[in-house]
Parts: structure tokens; sequence; C-alpha cells
């Protein structure tokens, strides 16, 4: 097959070429469609992505494993955290060592955080693309309480960076517990807000019911996962089928929806936040005592205060930060996986033994539910190509990588 | 393969296979000529196989009803110059990973790794097994060159479409002046591994 843009052949038909991006208000980063109509009607679709593919799996190759976690800030941005969280998990089953159940309970608790800030921003601008502002705008005050939280534990309310190999960066400040409580507290009114504003929305209705429609068997055929994946029915989730961090010590549901169309991802990231605020407040009731980083030199900094003053932690300090030294997994190839906000995160990471990795893949889950895009928008109007669009939540930074 | 890596002869037999055992065990005994290795590392069982019959073994792994892998993770590919010695020799290869819904927990997922010459980078493609194949095998086709045959759309994904190289091999350099370092082997088609080193050192992150 010829190697040339995407176009579609108008010649001799009544069809018209639409072009949508790679700078549109709707597409939320920069991806581009080209659409061939019959009217309002979509009779083909081409997506043409790539606009940010920054090599981030090729420069994966050439920093030391923690080193990579700042690139993992910038894939997802809607939920650095979950990023951070799912790749130190994928290298520590390289290594073989499990962190302290503490920092399990913080990883849990940021990566649920996460998720809410996450779909809070799905559901803002998904609503604005429908057409209903004050959603964003409820949404977003939310966010920016969650955004001093994590700027309170991380020190940085985007590009978190707050996860090491074997543990987290630091141990969460003092007032953490008071701080994730109250906002739990107040959390549910502002839901309550959205869920008035929109699920029995008559306009919402029209604008999503229907529309988009993918079933269950296509849902798997075409590697759907993450709340595309329940929206059609199948009840998979990775927290629940394969917990890893200590999720099988909460209880929570996972909400599955009928039809597949966008109404059901709607209502399905909805309930995930609720499921997100119970898990958080069993965490932080639970929130065990004691380190939040493995007791292992080889992988773990010392502490500066002992650098400058002991040999040995000096020595050790030398050995991590140095080139061509630092963290060495033993030779060998592992998949891990996390249930971020989108689906299925996926680690598989190649080591050759030294300290950097031979090969660092990401699956990056909306680029899987993605690639389903034209089969969802067939026969629709031009105007549920955005509210399809919105339902995926495709981020451009995770899709292009 | 070092010591952490054991294969399937050495794993003790006395406790019941798991699922990912049984798989290699079934794999093994319906295309014998076609397995190289299966192996196991931290609990993930890579099943090494010939390019040749792939999408026989994706279909078979699919549709055989006590396996029933039916969720396509992932398709990739790890550029191997200078990683491992195999045989067949291979300098790429390209990665399956599956998931059974019908098992709970890890359990359920195994990796299928068909092995890929530098010299005749074509597999056939799994687009036909899963249609979520589709655009994982095109990221593959841009980043590493190598060709499916049977995939409907077969273009570049990520990079331009007058884009010339593969970023993703291991003789395209992360840094410098782009395509233009890129290592010119004096035999087309065969990439020498000390120009792969010197090219890695040379270009740090």
């Amino acid at each position: 097959m010829p190697e040339t843009a995407p176009q579609v052949d108008t010649l001799g038909s009544e069809h018209m070429t639409l072009n949508l991006g790679p700078q549109h208000p709707a597409t939320h980063g920069t991806l581009r469609l080209v659409l061939e109509m019959d009217g309002e009607r979509i009779v083909n679709c081409v997506p043409d992505i790539g606009y940010l593919h920054t090599g981030f799996e090729k420069l994966g190759e050439h920093m030391n494993y923690n080193q990579y976690i700042v690139v993992t800030d910038r894939m997802n941005y809607l939920s650095p955290l979950a990023n951070n969280i799912g790749y130190a998990i994928a290298v520590e089953k390289l290594l073989g060592v499990e962190v302290p159940k503490r920092a399990q309970y913080i990883r849990v608790i940021l990566c649920e955080l996460s998720r809410i800030a996450d779909h809070l921003v799905w559901l803002g601008t998904h609503a604005l693309d429908i057409g209903a502002f004050t959603v964003f705008l409820y949404g977003f005050e939310q966010r920016e309480r969650l955004y001093n939280l994590f700027e309170a534990v991380t020190g940085a309310r985007l590009t978190t960076s707050y996860t090491r190999v074997g543990g987290v960066m630091h141990d969460v400040p003092t007032d953490f517990v008071e701080m994730v409580t109250a906002f739990t507290a107040q959390f549910p009114k502002t839901y309550a807000d959205l869920d008035a504003l929109l699920t029995r929305n008559r306009i919402w209705i029209d604008r999503t019911k229907g529309i988009g429609v993918i079933s269950a068997e296509d849902a798997i055929a075409w590697s759907f996962t993450g709340p595309c994946l329940r929206g059609s029915g199948v009840e998979r989730d990775i927290r629940k089928a394969e917990p890893y961090s200590s999720y099988e010590d909460f209880d929570f549901d996972v909400p599955v929806g009928s039809k597949g169309d966008v109404y059901d991802r709607y209502l399905v990231r909805m309930e995930e936040m609720l499921q997100s605020i119970k898990v958080v407040d069993q965490a932080v009731r639970n929130l065990p005592e004691g380190p939040v980083k493995v007791d292992d030199p080889k992988l773990i900094l010392p502490e500066k205060s002992e650098t400058y003053t002991k040999m040995e932690s000096l020595i050790h300090h030398f050995e991590i930060i140095m080139d061509r030294h630092g963290i060495c997994p033993p030779a060998g190839e592992v998949y891990s996986c996390t249930e971020s906000p989108n689906g299925e995160l996926g680690w598989y990471i190649v080591s050759d033994g030294t300290g950097r990795p031979w090969r660092v893949r990401v699956r990056p889950p909306c680029f899987m539910n993605y690639q389903a895009f034209p089969e969802m928008v067939k026969g629709l109007m031009v105007s549920d190509v955005v509210a399809v669009l919105g339902s995926i939540n495709v981020i451009a930074g995770e899709l292009d990588r | 393969m070092s010591d952490e890596q054991k294969t399937d002869a050495q794993a003790a037999p006395e406790r019941t296979p798991t699922f990912a055992e049984m798989t290699a065990q079934k794999v093994r005994e319906r295309f014998p000529e076609e397995v190289v290795d299966a192996s196991e590392f931290r609990g993930d069982w890579t099943i090494t196989v010939r390019k040749g019959r792939i999408r026989e073994v994706l279909t078979f792994l699919r549709d055989d009803p006590a396996l029933a892998y039916n969720f396509l993770v992932d398709v990739t590919a790890v550029d191997y110059v200078g990683y491992m010695q195999s045989d067949p020799p291979a300098r790429f290869g390209v990665i399956y990973n599956l998931c059974s819904y019908r098992q709970t927990g890890h359990r359920g997922r195994v990796r299928v790794r068909a092995l890929v010459p530098e010299r005749e980078a074509v597999v056939a493609s799994a687009a036909p097994v899963w249609k979520g194949a589709l655009w994982p095998e095109r990221e593959v086709y841009d980043m590493f060159g190598i060709r499916f045959e049977g995939h409907p759309d077969l273009r570049r994904l990520l990079m331009p479409v007058n884009f010339e190289d593969y970023p993703l091999r291991k003789d395209y350099p992360l840094r410098g002046k782009g395509e233009r370092d890129v290592i010119a082997p004096e035999d087309p088609g065969f990439v020498n591994i000390q120009d792969v080193i010197q090219l890695r050192d040379s270009s740090h992150a």
C-alpha cells in the first residue's frame, strides 16, 4: 500500500471531505480526523495521529529506571500519578521487590484521587463539547482542590514524579489524612450537582443515548479496556481481576453499562468517581504506619544527612547516581499493568541486566480504544463525532507518546 | 538467558501446572515444530515461536476452548540486536501480549514472541484474528520497519508519512542529526553490533 496521507477520493461522488483538527477545541490535544460526509452523515472517517509523538519509548532506552519516572508524567497528563505508580510497579516486578504496606496504601489513595481528577476533566470537557458549560466550571473547581492536595504531597501540581522504584519519593505530610478526608467529605455535594445537571437532562440524553454504540464482543475484539469496555457491559477491572498494590484490601464495586453508548460510558465514569471516594476513605482510615520505601540501599537513595556523614551512604548514593551503575535488574522481561483512569495501562519492560532498560513499551489505553473510532462514528452526524470522541477520552500525550 | 530464567523443562512438576504452563504445553503439543522455547520470569510466561505459522498459533490460542485467550492486550516489537542469541537467528521479536478473560488473576496472561530475522522482516498480521491488532501493528511497522502481511492498512502511524527510517531500531540514534546519523552498514540489511554499541554510548539522554 503506498504511503500517502489519508485522503478520501471526492471525485465523481457527492461526498464531501471535512477536515477536523489537528487544532480543534474538541480534540483535546492535537489529533486530526478526515471525515467523508454525505450531507451531514459520516460515510467514512480516517483518524490521523502522531502530532504529539515525542519518542518516549526511545527515551526510555537511554535513561535509568528512576529517571524515566519523569517521562511517565507526560503521558496521560490528566492523571500523572497513575502513570508514575504503574511504571514503578512494573519495575518493582522486574526487580522482584515488594514495597511496604504504607507505600502501597499511599499509592492507592493517590491513584484513586487521580482517577477522580481525570474523570472530572473528562466530564468537564466532554460536557463542554456537547454544550453544557456549567459542568466544566463545577468539575474544575473540584479538580483544583485535588491539585492543591497533590501539590502538598508531591511538590508539583502536574508533573508529580512522586514514585521511586521501591516506594515513593517521601512520606506524605502530617496533615495528609485530614486533607484527604476534607476532600472526600465535600465531594459528594458537587457530585450530586453534576449528576443533577446531566444525568436526567433531556438535551444530554438526546446527545448521548444510542450514540457511538459498541457491543461487548466488538469491544473485546478491538482491545477496549477501562470505562469504554465496562460501558459495553464487560465486567473487567484490573483492580479486581489482578489486584496490585493492596487493592484486594478494599471493598468497592465495578460499575458496568449495558448498551455501550456514550451515555453508558458517562454513567460508568460517574459511578467510578463515587467508588474511588469509597476506596480512598477506606485507605486513609486504615493507613498503616511504617516506612514508605523498601529497605535496600541498592535501590533507594540514602537520606541526604547520611550521605554527608557516613561512608557507606556516600558509596550507595554514588553507586545509584553514577552512570552505568544505578538500579540493575536481572536480565529478563516483564509485563505489568494497572487500571489507569482510561483503562489498562501496561508496561512491557525488557532488561539486559544493565542500569538502563533495553526496551520500554507503554500500552496506552486510549490508543487501543481510539482505533475503533471510525467504526463507532460511521452513519452518525458530524456533531456526534465530538460526543463520541469525548466519551473515549483520548489524551494525545498518551496516544502518541 | 540468565539464571533467573528457567525453562519449563526445569520447572518442578510436582504441583499442578498453572494456566500459563498448560498453555505452553498445549502450544508445544499442537505446534511442535514452531515452538522454540517457553520460559518463565517473575511469573510471566513467554512462548517463543518461529514466525512462519504465527497466525495459526494465535488463532489456536484464541479458539481452543480450554485456553480461550480472547483478548489481545498489545502487539509490540523488540530489537534484540546484540541482546540474545536465538535459534533460528533473529534480530527482532514481535511480541503479542494475550489475556484470557475466562481466568482470574494474573494467571490468564501469556506472551507470544515471534522471531523475525532482519533480512526477512515480514510477519503475518494478527488483524484477522483480533481487530485490535490494527494500530499496534501499524506502530510496529512505523517504529521497526517490520511488515505485516495481510494487514489492510499498513501505513505509518505516528511518524510523518515521508519519514524514511525506523526510530525504535537500535541503530537509530537518540540524539544528533537524526536520520543522518543512522548507521549505514556496508552490507545493507545487516547491522554490526559494534556500531550499535558505539552509537548507544555516544548518545546519552
